[in-house]
């Protein structure tokens, strides 16, 4: 074998090879290197069988990717999912060591809700001192209009993390707290997940605990804290910045295993004093917000006006007990590195005992003598922000020149209090398994998380986020790109504790289809079934259009017309796109336009055009589906399987795509393209429930095929059957079945070539036939029919003349037979195929008015903004 | 005391405000800051707010600053909001504080930072809510530089302020075009154009980046209208001007735009950080597209009997 996997012995560090590093405490290894019992067994495992472990790897690859877990990097919108990173090698923490640490995680989780209380409150913690209102005062996230604010309960930080760093003296030792909205838990979550199925017997022989508990808990303290009235039943939603956000992938992660909607800010209005969320059966009360989104830009009304993401009137609703915040509006301001070195009093003064996690050393230069200790040994500390609001990353001492060191100490000088000056701590070093099978030792920093029990209590997840530091003084940032570890907590064998009880559901409770469905939600799912139909029905199209260019076949002549016929065809659909929403519309028109340059490039009748900007692709078309499921199975997590088929979808094409187009290649592409979709609308059918975000997915599909098949019928009727001979019309007739997916059945039926009759039959009357044209108008007809909320819209639709069922009713009334005899003369076939042409026409132009009136009826209140004014 | 110290004036002051949507507003919720808090300097007898049309909810509370606040909100649409506050009011002149005397301003920043064990009085704590950063006031090290001048070693700290008043004063041109409610006040100073907000909001930086408590004041002044024309309806406007606190004397005004110290022609209505806590209207529409904002103000003195 090349690559004879080492064991696991030859990649320790030795004393022969590499010393240990003494100054770093060693996660795996004791002072005289050896490996610690709580990790003899996982190295077994890993020395057993080195090639299992590249099955593990590649495991845990595939499920990140599979999965989608991603994390946004800001300032990259277009391509800025980045896939998590996950290590092979788990962090492993024994029983005794984690109860240390879980206790003084929970003592300081309830002594940082006593402190938000406090200064939310009567500020005795600055009237005695205790506190320098620099920091408080001082701090963006100090929200003045939120003192006062009373959260139900008492519960002001419902979740929290902390940074912790392992020194080298081998204690935890606390780095940072994350108070405002802590991230990282449903990373923690899924690292778990994929963990456990890469090593499950591992996994079980170590008895490492389950972290399960803390979605239970944070769930029951949320729904059980929230303020109802009589007989309500709570609903919580979580609140996320959108898409675009960084930690979004977990937003939605949460979401699902919350059982909570995922709404935005324009998804919430407050009336009178009470939160609703707009749903397609009206205004529905919310309970409680788990919000992902920084407390000042929750309320445009009373905090940061310039925020687009908020819900105006929030912060009202929480003043009036009418909804329940997590973590209370102003929890951010626990967030500054200047905190830390007045905790150990502050704790002594409410909890009346001391605090058990040590902080890194500390110096808040707001103090005239601490200010000149730290100026006296800048070179040997890190320089810290007091406040989010000076944007600016730390800066290790270490890593300045002398010049460069004065000019820092003038600004500190300048305004001492809002600098921090930090010890530079020696990061503890855990194994990480190489790509080349070797395990070498990075720095680590670990964020554990609390959340709040609904009795005022906080239960610790008995694992965490290990990070991997980009280097030993641990600056570790995830929006950086350092990579991720499980964290393996080992049970001691004592009972874990009882779960939450949950709440009990009764028959009052029980719920039938989605009771709590956005107008938001609606929207989208009808739009990715228009656009998941356009893209089918744009791969047809294309499909069709190269094959005949790759074809042997010595048709070019009336292919190349057809050809020009189609994607003039495409143009058209993606046009009327633009008119309707213009999401798709451009990039796809460009892919086309490329497209047909390449074709016509191939005829040797190039002449350059306008120059498309972006290379060709049905990439894009897939990008927008993708898109779009992403937004709308996000906000549904009882549909969120959508995205595990729409992401493939995405996948298949994006990474093969070729700037310059092979044809063979493409008609490949396209083949995989429409295969996915039809796993999408397989999984439409026969998973999603039957509500009215279902039928909404049905009746755009419905919609966009009908209208595409209308449109395309109509002119290829007029511009390739109508005065063709029979030949000509015969080639026009194998395209449209086609397009139309019908040429296997036509086969079948009439083991004869393509005629004009059976054909339009198939075609257009068959209401067997799935990708007919009377099939789509029967089954849009009945699914309107089946809209609960929609008789209005089905009044106005009956009463048009255009009205598609008025239509169809003609379609149905079609006498094919007038085709028959030349006893009509040609005039009159013409006639006939020019007055179907026609009626085809009016189909698709009656689909669109259908579009615009749901949209108006449904949607038209979730495009509306809102804006801040101000008058002096 | 003199005549002129304990002259009352009184005013009869009419603030309308007019917004014209382009299409229905479907709801809007709007904080509004047009009643006057109260003061010892200040006696109002009549203070109304007409709104049309009327709101659908409305709530009359004091804001965190201690100022009245109205909250309103209308969940019908309407294509127009009109509010008009009147307001009768009285105000005595106040003893001018002898700015000499008062205290360094090193010393004053020095009392209201953190010393360690030390309980900060209430009066000192109360400042501290002035002397940091908020939304409209960032500090920078250009707004020490500024006023570097006016801020010379062991200067009183009232008379440091009042050349800081001066300077602003002097060197900057009233222009209503120059600025909006959001242009950075860094902006301000390099254009040395602006209103009354800019220059108060630029003399707050000037005191708090060097760790002195200043607040934002928000009111009316009584102008003159032109030698030998008649008093115009709604030709005035909401002014702005700065407090800073004195250990000595508590909170002393100065006005940089008119470089005075405010009196009796100076008519408080709420102060806090900067513009954005007392903005007379502060509001969130949904919907209405765009909109037309017209705003009506006029300070009309009352005679009154001499009540020296």
């Amino acid at each position: 074998m090349p690559h004879d996997p080492p064991t696991i012995a030859a990649n320790l560090p030795s004393t022969q090879t590499a010393a240990p590093d003494k100054n770093h405490y060693q996660e795996m290894l004791d002072a005289n290197n050896v490996v610690r019992p709580h990790w003899k067994r996982l190295l077994q495992v890993v020395n057993s069988s080195p090639r299992q472990m590249q099955q593990r790897q590649r495991l845990i690859h595939r499920q990140i990717r599979e999965n989608s877990v991603t994390y946004n990097v800001y300032a990259d919108p277009q391509g800025a999912d980045r896939l998590w990173q996950l290590d092979l090698l788990p962090n492993i923490i024994p029983s005794a060591e984690w109860q240390t640490v879980a206790a003084g995680v929970a003592q300081r989780a309830n002594l940082l809700n006593k402190v938000l209380a406090d200064l939310y409150g009567e500020q005795q913690l600055l009237r005695n001192g205790l506190l320098p209102t620099e920091l408080i005062y001082g701090h963006n996230h100090f929200l003045w209009p939120c003192r006062g604010v009373q959260p139900p309960g008492g519960v002001f930080l419902h979740t929290y993390a902390v940074d912790l760093a392992r020194a080298p003296d081998g204690r935890w030792w606390v780095m940072n707290d994350r108070t405002q909205s802590p991230s990282g838990a449903g990373y923690t979550l899924e690292n778990r997940q994929i963990m456990a199925r890469a090593f499950p017997d591992l996994f079980r022989d170590l008895r490492v605990q389950h972290l399960s508990r803390y979605v239970d808990t944070l769930r029951d303290t949320l729904t059980r804290l929230a303020p109802c009235d009589a007989g309500e039943t709570p609903l919580a939603v979580l609140l996320t910045p959108g898409r675009f956000n960084e930690t979004y992938f977990e937003h939605l992660y949460l979401a699902q295993h919350l059982g909570f909607p995922l709404v935005e800010g324009h998804d919430l209005t407050v009336r009178d004093g009470t939160v609703y969320l707009k749903t397609l059966a009206g205004l529905q009360r919310v309970h409680a917000v788990l919000r992902r989104l920084d407390a000042d830009f929750c309320d445009p009304l009373e905090l940061r006006a310039d925020s687009a993401l908020g819900v105006p009137g929030l912060l009202d609703a929480a003043r009036m007990g009418r909804v329940l915040i997590a973590n209370a509006l102003g929890s951010g301001v626990l967030e500054s590195p200047g905190l830390l070195g007045f905790l150990p009093k502050i704790s002594e003064h409410l909890l009346g005992e001391p605090l058990t996690l040590p902080s890194v050393a500390t110096w808040w230069c707001g103090e005239k003598p601490v200010l000149q200790q730290a100026l006296a040994q800048l070179k040997k500390l890190v320089i810290k922000p007091a406040f989010p609001s000076q944007h600016f990353d730390e800066i290790p001492g270490a890593s300045l020149d002398d010049a460069e060191l004065a000019a820092l100490a003038k600004r500190l000088q300048e305004r001492p209090y809002a600098y921090v000056a930090q010890e530079q701590i020696r990061l503890s070093q855990a194994p990480i398994w190489r790509e080349d099978k070797s395990i070498t030792q990075q720095a680590i920093s670990m964020r554990v998380y609390a959340v709040a029990t609904a009795d005022g209590q906080y239960h610790v997840m008995p694992g965490g986020l290990t990070r991997l530091a980009s280097d030993e003084h641990g600056s570790v940032s995830v929006q950086r790109g350092g990579g991720s570890k499980d964290t393996w907590v080992l049970a001691d064998g004592l009972p874990q504790g009882a779960p939450p009880r949950a709440r009990l559901l009764g028959a009052k409770d029980l719920v039938r289809g989605a009771a709590f469905l956005p107008s938001s939600l609606a929207e989208n799912l009808f739009w990715f079934g228009r656009y998941s139909e356009r893209c089918e029905s744009g791969a047809r199209l294309l499909r069709a259009a190269i094959s005949r260019y790759v074809s042997d076949e010595d048709t070019q002549a009336i292919d190349a017309e057809l050809t020009e016929n189609l994607l003039e065809n495409l143009q058209r659909m993606y046009n009327t796109g633009s008119q309707v929403r213009g999401r798709l519309s451009h990039e796809n028109w460009r892919a086309l336009v490329e497209i047909q340059r390449e074709t016509k490039l191939m005829e040797e009748k190039y002449e350059p055009a306008a120059e498309p900007e972006e290379p060709a692709t049905p990439e894009k078309l897939s990008t927008e589906v993708k898109t779009q499921s992403q937004t709308q199975s996000a906000k549904n997590q009882s549909q969120g399987q959508t995205q595990t088929i729409a992401l493939p979808l995405h996948k298949t094409l994006t990474p093969e795509i070729i700037p310059t187009i092979d044809l063979g290649d493409s008609l490949e592409q396209l083949d995989r393209l429409l295969l996915s979709l039809a796993a999408l609308s397989g999984f439409a059918h026969d998973d999603m429930t039957r509500d009215d975000g279902w039928r909404f997915l049905m009746v755009g599909r419905r919609i966009e095929r009908l209208q595409c098949l209308a449109g395309v019928f109509a002119k290829c009727l007029r511009e390739q059957i109508v005065h063709r001979t029979a030949t000509l019309q015969r080639t026009a007739l194998d395209w449209l079945l086609e397009i139309g997916n019908s040429t296997i059945t036509y086969r079948l039926r009439y083991l004869a070539a393509a005629q004009l009759i059976p054909v339009l039959d198939l075609l257009l009357l068959d209401t067997s036939n799935p990708h007919a044209l009377l099939f789509q108008m029967n089954t849009l007809d009945y699914s309107l029919d089946q809209f609960s909320l929609d008789q209005f819209l089905r009044e106005s639709e009956n009463s048009s003349d255009t009205s598609l069922r008025g239509l169809a009713q003609q379609l149905t009334a079609l006498d094919l037979g007038s085709l028959e005899s030349s006893l009509f003369g040609e005039k009159n076939t013409v006639d006939f195929l020019n007055g179907l042409a026609d009626l085809l026409d009016n189909i698709a132009l009656a689909c669109g008015q259908l579009s615009d009136r749901l949209h108006l009826r449904h949607f038209a209140h979730v495009d509306d903004v809102s804006q801040q004014m101000v008058s002096s | 005391m003199n005549a002129a110290v304990t002259s009352t004036a009184r005013y009869e002051i009419t603030h309308e405000t007019q917004y014209s949507y382009a299409v229905p507003v479907a709801l809007s919720q709007q904080l509004v800051h047009l009643f006057p808090r109260v003061c010892s300097w200040q006696q109002c007898d009549v203070q109304t707010l007409t709104i049309e049309p009327a709101p659908t909810h409305q709530r009359d509370e004091q804001d965190v600053f201690g100022n009245p606040l109205t909250r309103l909100s209308f969940e019908s649409p309407h294509e127009k909001l009109t509010l008009t506050a009147r307001l009768s009011i009285a105000v005595n002149a106040r003893e001018l504080p002898a700015l000499e005397n008062s205290a360094k301003w090193e010393s004053v920043s020095e009392l209201l930072g953190y010393r360690a064990d030390t309980s900060p009085s209430s009066d000192v704590l109360e400042a501290c809510q002035f002397r940091y950063e908020s939304p409209a006031v960032r500090l920078k090290r250009v707004f020490v530089q500024y006023g570097d001048d006016c801020f010379t070693t062991d200067t009183p700290v009232l008379v440091a302020a009042q050349k800081m008043m001066r300077k602003i004063f002097t060197e900057f041109t009233f222009d209503s075009g120059a600025t909006e409610v959001t242009t950075p006040l860094i902006e301000v100073l390099e254009n040395k154009r602006g209103v009354c907000q800019d220059f108060a909001h630029l003399m707050i930086a000037c005191l708090r980046s060097r760790g002195l408590a200043a607040r934002y004041v928000s009111g009316y002044l009584l102008t003159a209208p032109p030698p030998g024309q008649p008093r115009l309806i709604g030709a005035d406007a909401s002014h702005a001007w700065v407090s800073v606190f004195c250990p000595q004397n508590g909170w002393v005004d100065f006005d940089p735009t008119n470089n005075m110290l405010p009196g009796n022609e100076h008519i408080t209505l709420a102060w806090g950080r900067d513009f954005s806590d007392v903005s007379p209207l502060r509001g969130v529409i949904l919907g209405g597209d765009s909109h037309e904002l017209d705003v009506k103000v006029t300070v009309a003195p009352q005679l009154i009997a001499s009540e020296s």
